[in-house]
């Protein structure tokens, strides 16, 4: 080690454990990099440059969820287009002809359909997201690579469905235009990525938390499912915010996912009510969450082939 | 020579049975303990060096240093259990050790085993690039080393097509490549050269030894001790958990061999009533041992084997002799042999035969026992009266390394030369 101008190793070294400098960047040349195993590292090591190195792994993985799934079914992407109309139709149905429930005005399977279409991103790619442990134990307990790269992946390949589904959206509206009804898509529009931005954040960093913690307590898992069929209810998804009584609203706007689902249809539809302040009070509860899924999922993920 | 990958003082304890379930309590306590800078709790019960298992924790690991120099093949060997798969995984990050220091100059990259990540409905050419990322390398890397990878594998004609229409041996093959081109300064590999055929095994250690030449490291674990002793100069030995030795190869695995293989004992009963056998014969002792004076008193594949059996006479007129059949693991019968068949005077006698060396095939071997009486009739059967391995502990030097088949492995003289008259036959056969 002495030619390359590493500090030999020296018995003192592992005593003095905290001192000692941690896993070197992996971003530089290879040959001269020197990997350090310890048993724990520092709460906020993420190696997020390490994560960057692995972008090719992510897209590939993206590639492979979307090529993988549909190989040998009849209809293959077709799923895609078939599910979010199935769904919303019943929704329709259900909650509009049925139940008599107001859309602010909108035409109501528009309305089911925006809520929907991003409800499934984010439960989807939550409940996925939360399960990386498991489902890839075999792969992750036989090759070192940054364990982000899976969770990052899933959110990213369900952003693919989503967007196939949003295509289906703008053809839906296109069809209601023609036929002579009126929709007030607003500039509002424009910040619908970011509003996905917010939404893949929550998705992902809810999920590592989930995950994170489900290596230790099992039924985390079972209650993913649950909580999110409940959190469906709790959101504004097949409800307006202009439903719930005036005294109540502020409970609404407690959700950091509110404004989302609010600033969704304000841009597609031009119903629902959000403000700049809002959403900037929820991209910063998906930051608060963001970093402590990533920093208790870093944690966890060194042992969690120990108890998985 | 500098350093590529040092050990020092590694431990991994792992927790047996429930995970969860009421330790939230004991997880509070450990909290606490790491905060206070004190020693975990829960490691401390099992720091007792001499059992490796205390209460619910389980030592895989205990206290292991070494060292491995820049360009070396070393060879890990051990049972199974040993620790041989937990060192693995801590050197390769799939999991932390729960105390020591590893540092590891430059990529590793591992053969734990290969095709990991492979997706069944993908193609070969999808995989490999698939296979390639999830192992460190870039699209680029892989673009630039794709043909090579493919002419490896010896798969080009089917690239294209689902890896789950290919033969095991083809996967495997395409996976090695893969793995083989990912140009680590540091390869563990582990067990691979168990699959595939003598053909792509001399091309894998060919890769190995192209590897190390290159002046990477290689760390070979292996139950294949003739593959270590031919590819590794130093080993180390794993034995529960701890290290056990560490030097030259072949002195190692004559090391392993002895500890795993000394299932060879005298067996020896005390008085007639207890002893098998029948009214006329009972034995008292058998003995089996290596004739060669080999000091690690190892049976090989070329070690003349002694049999030594001590016998009570118990009845003087019956005309009676012993037979042994040896017969190997696999229930086959692979010889007979049998003493002559006299009456014998009341007492003790002595029996013994040697098998020659150069004759058994490596393997365990089991020595049935009978009593045949008046040379026809058999009165007393005993299965497996005696066990003993033959190991194969020759240096191959880099040919093929798996056990060659056949119940007998004798060493035969081989002549071969040209006939003058038949020009155009050439008969080449190679001998084992």
């Amino acid at each position: 080690m002495k030619a390359t101008g590493v500090p030999a190793v020296n018995p003192t070294i592992s005593a003095r454990r905290a001192e000692a400098p941690r896993e070197a960047d992996l971003s530089g040349d290879p040959a001269a990099a020197i990997t350090i195993i310890t048993p724990s590292r520092r709460w906020f090591d993420w190696r997020l440059r390490q994560l960057w190195r692995y972008r090719d792994l992510i897209s590939l993985f993206v590639w492979r969820d979307f090529v993988s799934v549909y190989k040998q079914t009849i209809l293959g992407p077709a799923w895609h287009i078939i599910r979010p109309l199935i769904t919303t139709l019943i929704f329709t149905v259900v909650f509009s002809r049925m139940a008599g429930l107001s859309t602010d005005g909108a035409p109501p399977f528009l309305f089911y359909m925006v809520g929907n279409v991003v409800w499934t991103y984010f439960s989807t790619s939550l409940d996925n997201t939360s399960k990386t442990f498991v489902a890839n134990a075999a792969l992750l307990g036989k090759v070192y690579f940054h364990r982000l790269v899976i969770p990052v992946s899933l959110v990213i390949s369900n952003l693919i469905a989503f967007g196939i589904q949003v295509g289906i959206l703008v053809v839906v509206m296109a069809i209601y235009v023609l036929s002579g009804v009126p929709l007030h898509t607003t500039t509002w529009i424009f910040v619908t990525p970011l509003l996905l931005v917010i939404m893949a954040g929550y998705a992902l960093g809810g999920g590592i938390i989930v995950c994170a913690m489900t290596t230790r307590y099992r039924d985390l898992s079972h209650l993913v499912t649950f909580g999110l069929q409940l959190l469906m209810y709790l959101t504004p998804v097949i409800y307006p915010v202009s439903s719930i009584p005036e005294r109540y609203r502020w409970a609404a706007y407690l959700n950091p996912l509110t404004p989302v689902f609010e600033g969704f249809r304000v841009g597609f539809l031009g119903v629902g009510t959000v403000t700049a302040a809002q959403l900037a009070a929820s991209a910063c509860v998906m930051l608060v969450i963001l970093l402590a899924g990533t920093t208790l999922f870093t944690r966890v993920e060194r042992v969690f082939m120990d108890t998985v | 020579m500098s350093t590529a990958i040092s050990i020092e003082h590694l431990s991994k304890v792992y927790r047996l049975g429930m995970i969860g379930g009421g330790t939230l309590n004991e997880d509070v306590s450990r909290w606490w303990a790491k905060v206070r800078r004190r020693p975990d709790p829960a490691t401390k019960i099992g720091q007792t060096h001499h059992r490796r298992q205390v209460g619910q924790l389980f030592r895989a690991l205990d206290d292991v240093s070494f060292k491995v120099g820049e360009g070396e093949v070393l060879g890990i060997i051990g049972r199974n259990g040993a620790g041989k798969s937990t060192l693995l995984k801590i050197l390769s990050q799939v999991t932390a050790p729960t105390t020591g220091e590893i540092r590891i100059k430059g990529r590793v990259a591992s053969l734990l085993e290969v095709g990991t990540g492979f997706h069944p409905e993908l193609s070969g050419r999808e995989n490999v690039f698939l296979n390639g990322a999830i192992l460190g390398m870039t699209k680029a890397e892989i673009r630039r080393k794709f043909d090579e990878i493919v002419a490896f594998s010896e798969c080009d004609a089917f690239i294209d097509t689902p890896v789950k229409r290919y033969s095991s041996g083809m996967y495997v093959r395409l996976a090695f490549a893969v793995a083989a081109h990912l140009e680590p300064e540091i390869l563990i590999v582990d067990e691979v050269l168990a699959v595939g055929d003598a053909q792509f095994q001399s091309k894998c250690l060919g890769k190995m030894g192209e590897v190390s030449r290159g002046g990477r490291t290689v760390l070979f674990v292996s139950h294949n001790t003739v593959a270590v002793q031919s590819l590794c100069k130093r080993a180390v030995l794993l034995e529960d958990g701890e290290l056990k030795a560490e030097g030259p190869a072949s002195a190692i695995v004559t090391r392993y061999l002895r500890a795993a293989h000394f299932d060879t004992p005298v067996l020896e009963w005390r008085s007639p009533e207890e002893a098998p056998g029948n009214d006329v014969v009972r034995v008292k002792r058998v003995r089996i041992f290596p004739g060669d004076n080999r000091e690690d008193r190892l049976i090989t594949m070329s070690t003349p084997i002694h049999v030594e059996t001590q016998f009570w006479v118990l009845k003087s007129d019956e005309q009676a002799h012993i037979t042994y059949a040896l017969v190997n693991d696999q229930g086959i019968i692979a010889l007979t042999t049998w003493s002559q068949s006299e009456k014998r005077r009341l007492g003790i006698h002595q029996a013994s035969f040697t098998l020659p060396g150069n004759l058994l095939n490596s393997g365990s071997y089991s020595l049935r026992f009978l009593i045949v009486q008046n040379e026809s009739r058999i009165t007393y059967d005993h299965e497996a009266l005696a066990t003993f391995s033959v190991v194969d502990a020759s240096d191959r030097g880099g040919r093929y390394l798996g056990r060659e088949p056949g119940v007998v492995q004798p060493k035969l003289l081989w002549t071969v030369s040209p006939i003058d008259e038949a020009r155009n036959q050439h008969d080449c056969p190679v001998g084992a």
